[in-house]
């Protein structure tokens, strides 16, 4: 009998990820199809539409763009989670609880609304609209993932550990540097990554907020116009799903450098 | 008081409503073995952690080496400390942990990495200083911790509960080795611990602690022969009670009427309790009751349950009148329940309480 319910169970699995990643493998076959129409029977295979890629400049400008707000968007919104997390697990703040899920609400409101609101806000005050404005959009997303990433990990180790350096003779500021900072290491690494790829990736608030510069989203929804484009946009997106896997394997790996090491951290 | 080497002086801790010490007052002197003994939550960790300068007191005042430390930060004050769960760095391989303090010793690199190889030595873990922290078993990381804290040369060393989480053979073993490395570096130990033995084999003087009060600090026989209340006497070792009123004194040694089971003698009654008619507690140790066969003068009883234990036997005599049966050690009895016996005592023997 238990070998019966396995076998369903393993059905039911590889469904499952069938379902979650047939339709993404669509995107490389379908850029090395030697035709413009995306459908089947494939007609042959060709590399043109990675050299038409390659050869687009606006393409360019706007990966470019896209790189530049995502690893601002990483580092500040790393650095806001990282003071936030720190403050929220090792200091009895009043309202803490408050303070958490305020600090969260941004990931349950939609992001069509965010972005109507923004654009607003940006409006009122007369900022003009750019990758500054999209930048700020995507910390506002961004901060909840990083806080909650960085979170996990402080409430992972000992926080006797800091008092120990405190007791040794260190003081706060010496302490983060030569405890804290180290042992939080791959939750920065990983919270890096988390808020890069969700900037990278976001499309509705940089819609909004981006002005004349497009983002690589932008500039992809741009191109969908345009059907003889639409194999170079598949190629682009195979390109943008093997990094994004790369990306993906690093951040779990360093994540799991961390479980080992938070494991030294107990009795 | 005077001599203290560290003070406390009427030091409170308030977290939020709950009391965790309060008004506390005892004086350390140098080069002692100090325990706060305690059942868990009677705030020997808090009032140990604001030495550490961890917890800030709501009042009073504390002196290390008569300078008062109260408002000093942990990093600025003459302590280190040998946390519960050790506190390991994981990052760091055994000597970077134990030369951690020392950063800002002003010691060269020659020097520091000496006095690491010193107590290595010490903690009988030479050559380990390359080992990597999660390569140690439970009573490496003990050594470890507390090679970390003595490396500084603290005035004063805080152990919280330093054994606990160690298995009962490697405790009975650190405890020996612990009181010799504080015999050898002379340094000032705090030590916090729960368990009655381990504070009666290791300490020069105990500060038994119950709520956040201090009940009665002494050297461990004055605190096993001479409890001041019932709670001391009952969380120290084994004690039977009995409820009496004063009679009178005969000279030195006391009468009291013990209700059901007569008359009962004992020397060395506080002053407060000698007039006739006080309610007292009379407090017996298993040990200090002798037995005899049936017949023979003595509160008389009746064996309930006997239990071996190779060197002694502990048995539990039902006395008729008394709630709770009469706990017996003895050391060649091996008398089988049932068995009909006498008990008797030395005045000597028995503690004289108030009853509260």
């Amino acid at each position: 009998m238990g070998a019966k319910r396995n076998y369903w169970l393993f059905g039911y699995a590889v469904l499952y990820l069938a379902f979650l990643y047939v339709p993404v493998l669509f995107l490389p076959l379908f850029s090395f199809n030697d035709s413009a129409f995306i459908a089947f029977p494939l007609a042959g295979f060709t590399t043109k539409w990675y050299g038409q890629m390659l050869a687009d400049d606006a393409m360019h400008s706007a990966l470019w763009n896209s790189l530049k707000v995502g690893a601002a968007v990483a580092l500040i919104s790393t650095a806001l989670g990282l003071l936030a997390a720190k403050a929220l697990t090792r200091y009895r703040l009043p309202g803490g609880a408050a303070v958490l899920g305020f600090t969260s609400l941004p990931l349950f409101i939609p992001d069509i609304v965010l972005g109507i609101s923004l654009l607003i806000l940006l409006n009122t005050v007369k900022m003009p609209l750019s990758l500054v404005s999209v930048m700020l959009g995507h910390v506002l997303i961004c901060a909840p993932f990083a806080i909650t990433v960085l979170m996990s990990r402080f409430d992972g180790f000992d926080k006797s550990l800091e008092e120990a350096s405190l007791d040794l003779g260190e003081n706060g500021w010496t302490t983060f540097w030569r405890v804290t900072f180290p042992l939080v290491l791959p939750g920065i690494i990983s919270s890096l990554l988390l808020t890069f790829i969700v900037s990278f990736d976001e499309f509705l608030i940089a819609y909004f907020l981006a002005g004349t510069d497009a983002t690589l989203p932008i500039y992809i929804w741009g191109q969908l116009r345009f059907p003889y484009k639409l194999p170079v946009v598949l190629a682009l997106g195979a390109v943008i799903l093997v990094v994004s896997c790369v990306l993906v394997v690093i951040a779990e790996w360093v994540r799991g450098l961390g479980q080992s090491g938070r494991r030294t951290v107990g009795v | 008081m005077d001599d203290a080497f560290i003070r406390i002086e009427n030091i409170t801790k308030r977290f939020g409503g709950v009391t965790a010490v309060d008004h506390v007052d005892l004086g350390i002197k140098r080069g002692e073995f100090f325990s706060l003994l305690g059942p868990s939550g009677c705030g020997k960790t808090t009032l140990l952690r604001m030495i550490a300068g961890f917890e800030y007191p709501s009042e009073g005042e504390i002196y290390i080496d008569g300078i008062p430390v109260t408002d000093l930060p942990p990093n600025k004050r003459p302590s280190n400390m040998v946390f519960q769960s050790y506190a390991i760095f994981p990052h760091l391989n055994v000597a970077d942990n134990i030369a951690y303090g020392l950063r800002r010793s002003g010691l060269s690199r020659a020097e520091r990495n000496a006095r690491v190889e010193e107590a290595l030595a010490m903690i009988r873990l030479p050559g380990m200083g390359k080992r990597r922290a999660d390569q140690l078993s439970g009573g490496q990381r003990q050594r470890v911790a507390l090679a970390r804290a003595l490396v500084n040369r603290p005035k004063v060393l805080l152990l919280d509960e330093p054994l606990g989480a160690l298995d009962k053979r490697l405790r009975e073993a650190m405890q020996i080795e612990l009181r010799q490395i504080q015999k050898t570096v002379g340094i000032t130990f705090v030590f916090v611990t729960h368990d009655q033995e381990e504070a009666l084999s290791m300490s020069d003087r105990i500060a038994v602690m119950s709520n956040g009060e201090v009940l009665q600090i002494a050297d461990p026989v004055t605190l096993y022969e001479r409890p001041n209340c019932r709670e001391v006497a009952d969380f120290i070792g084994t004690m039977n009670f009995f409820e009496g009123k004063m009679i009178g004194m005969g000279g030195d040694v006391a009468e009291i009427d013990a209700g059901p089971i007569g008359r009962l003698r004992a020397r060395n009654v506080p002053v407060a309790l000698t007039a006739p008619g006080s309610d007292v507690l009379l407090a017996i140790r298993p040990e200090k009751i002798a037995m005899h066969k049936a017949g023979a003068p003595g509160i008389v009883g009746k064996v309930s349950a006997a239990a071996y234990l190779g060197e002694r036997s502990h048995l539990q005599v039902t006395v008729d009148g008394l709630k709770a049966p009469v706990a017996v050690a003895a050391q060649t009895s091996r008398e089988p329940a049932g068995t009909e016996v006498s008990l008797t005592w030395e005045p000597d023997a028995a503690i004289i309480l108030p009853r509260e």
